[in-house]
Order: structure tokens, then C-alpha cells, then sequence
């Protein structure tokens, strides 16, 4: 099957290889690269990815001053029209500067940088990136960020609950977000943001220290979503 | 012109650095201290007659995030 993924670098981006390479090992399509001074994305996308690391250096805030880049104006648009869009880690900082996503990443409440890999429950399983998990279930995947703490007003956050928006929720304190919440979706479903690296769990081999396999998962699921479309 | 932005966590937005900044002052022996929260301060030197909306554009699209931020605007503040 075609599938065509874009992911994009800004300066400062240190997961965008480690994007494509998950990519392409679970689709065997290579990922088109796109630099973040482009004015525009390739034709025909089915996905278009926002890596984590600290575009242009975290300036003002973190993802603040990607979200005003060139290319962000083409990726808010292909995300109107409907294109999936996963933002991990800056990338979910980038969405939400970029409003594609409600809220906001503040400084871990503990203030340290968190560096492991913590439980998720899988709280929806009606998106294109989670349809093939298990409502309820326990995956493994790591974190890496030092501006991981969801934030939200109250109504926001009951919005989100109640539309079942919220993708993924940590299973214990990591970074003091709001409600635990480690992964929120677009009113659509096809925008997803969270701060865990599934790219950094792709490996079905048992190795324990390559981050396990659980995020092989999710863009198994990107793929079989449009399998099926 | 010169203007100032004054950004600051909204009331009730976790300020975990104006927390640490809080007990360190704490350890230095300092009494009294009730709170602190930390602040951004953007001075702009701007073209005169730069209209109030524009530089209230400017906080809202970018200085500030007003998700988590408000911001106030000094205009003719001496240097």
C-alpha cells in the first residue's frame, strides 16, 4: 500500500530522524523530509509528523516560535482539510501554540527533566492512531521532555473528557499535568498530540532498553486506518 | 516608541519555577516571603505610531500565550 508521510524539521528538532526511520520501518515507504523554511508540503499526504527536540531553541516558549514558521501555515491548512497530524513531544508544544490543539505545556511541576519510561492507559480507541488498542490498556512508552505538564482550564479539560478526546493518560504522576493527561485529539480525531516517543518503541524485538514495541502500535494503526478508508 | 509587554502566568497556573525561586528565598533566610511568580518583560522599540491594536496583535499571536498568560502593554515608557 502507498503511503506517503511527511515529517517535518525545524531548527533545533533531534526526533525527526527518529520519526521517519519508525515510519518507514512499519510502513516500507520512506518519509518525505521538509524543512521547516518550506512554504509547502508534498501532494497527497496521509500523514504529516511533528518530531520532538527544541525547535529554535525553546525561544519565548517551547514550540512558540515553530508554530510561526512557513511551513506551519501549510500544516495548519492540510490539518483543516482533514490530514492526519501527529505532534510528539515539541510537536504537541508546536500544536498547541499553533491552536491546532487546545492548552497549553508548561514546566514539569517537579521542575527536573523526565527521562524514562512511564505506563499510559489507552483512553481512546476511536482515532486513527488508536483504534487497534485495547480500551483500558497499559502500554510502555518513553518520555523525554522538561515542558510536559498539560494544562487547560476546567471547562477545557471536561470538553475534552467528555468528547473522549483525551488519547492517552499517564498511570502516574510524571509531570504534574492535568489530569494525568499525556496525549489529547482534535475535535476531528485526526490531530493527535502527546508527549510520550512512540517512535521510540518500535522494536519487536525484546529489548527492554530500545523502548519495547507498544508504539509500533500506533502507526500500525495510522496505516490500517487508511487501509481501510 | 518604546513599549513594554508585561507577561505573566495567568492566577491559578502553576508557576514551578516561581516555586523554587520561593524556597530558595526561603533558605537564604528571608521571612515573609508569600509568593512569587515569574514574569516575562519584552521591551519592543517599535516605529511611532505604531496603533494600540497592532501591538495587541503582536502579545496575542506571539508574546504571550493566552491560554496560560496575560499580558499588559506599557506605551511611552521612559527608557
Amino acid at each position: 500500500m502507498a503511503f506517503r508521510a511527511a515529517v517535518i524539521t525545524f531548527p533545533g528538532s533531534n526526533c525527526d530522524r527518529d520519526m521517519a526511520r519508525a515510519l518507514e520501518a512499519v510502513s516500507g515507504q520512506p518519509a518525505v523530509r521538509v524543512w521547516h523554511g518550506d512554504a509547502d508540503l508534498p501532494d497527497r499526504l496521509d500523514l504529516i509528523a511533528l518530531p520532538g527536540g527544541f525547535s529554535y531553541g525553546d525561544y519565548l516558549r517551547s514550540g512558540a516560535m515553530a508554530a510561526t514558521s512557513p511551513i506551519m501555515r501549510a500544516v495548519i491548512a492540510a490539518a483543516e482539510r482533514g490530514v492526519p497530524v501527529l505532534g510528539v513531544c515539541n510537536g504537541f508544544q508546536v500544536l498547541t501554540e499553533a491552536r491546532l490543539l487546545p492548552g497549553a505545556l508548561l514546566r514539569n511541576a517537579g521542575q527536573r527533566f523526565v527521562c524514562r519510561t512511564v505506563g499510559l492507559t489507552v483512553e481512546n480507541t476511536a482515532s486513527l492512531f488508536t483504534a487497534g488498542y485495547t480500551a483500558g490498556a497499559t502500554i510502555r512508552i518513553p518520555v523525554a521532555h522538561h515542558d510536559g505538564n498539560y494544562y487547560a482550564d476546567a471547562d477545557t479539560l471536561d470538553r475534552l473528557e467528555g468528547e473522549g478526546r483525551v488519547a492517552f493518560r499517564y498511570t502516574e504522576g510524571v509531570n504534574g499535568s492535568a489530569r494525568n493527561i499525556a496525549g489529547v485529539l482534535s475535535a476531528n480525531g485526526r490531530v493527535l498530540g502527546m508527549m510520550p516517543h512512540p517512535e521510540r518503541a518500535i522494536e519487536p524485538a525484546a529489548v527492554p532498553a530500545l523502548g519495547g514495541a507498544d508504539g509500533r502500535k500506533l502507526f500500525e494503526n495510522i496505516l490500517a486506518s487508511l487501509a481501510a478508508a | 516608541m518604546q513599549v513594554r509587554v508585561l507577561v505573566r502566568l495567568k492566577p491559578g497556573v502553576l508557576d514551578p519555577q516561581g516555586r523554587a525561586v520561593h524556597h530558595a528565598l526561603e533558605g537564604l533566610g528571608f521571612a515573609g516571603v508569600e509568593d512569587v511568580r515569574i514574569g516575562r518583560l519584552i521591551e519592543l522599540d517599535l516605529a511611532d505610531g505604531t496603533d494600540d491594536d497592532t501591538i495587541k496583535a503582536m502579545c496575542e499571536k506571539l508574546l504571550a500565550n493566552t491560554v496560560i498568560e496575560s499580558f499588559t502593554i506599557e506605551t511611552g515608557a521612559a527608557g
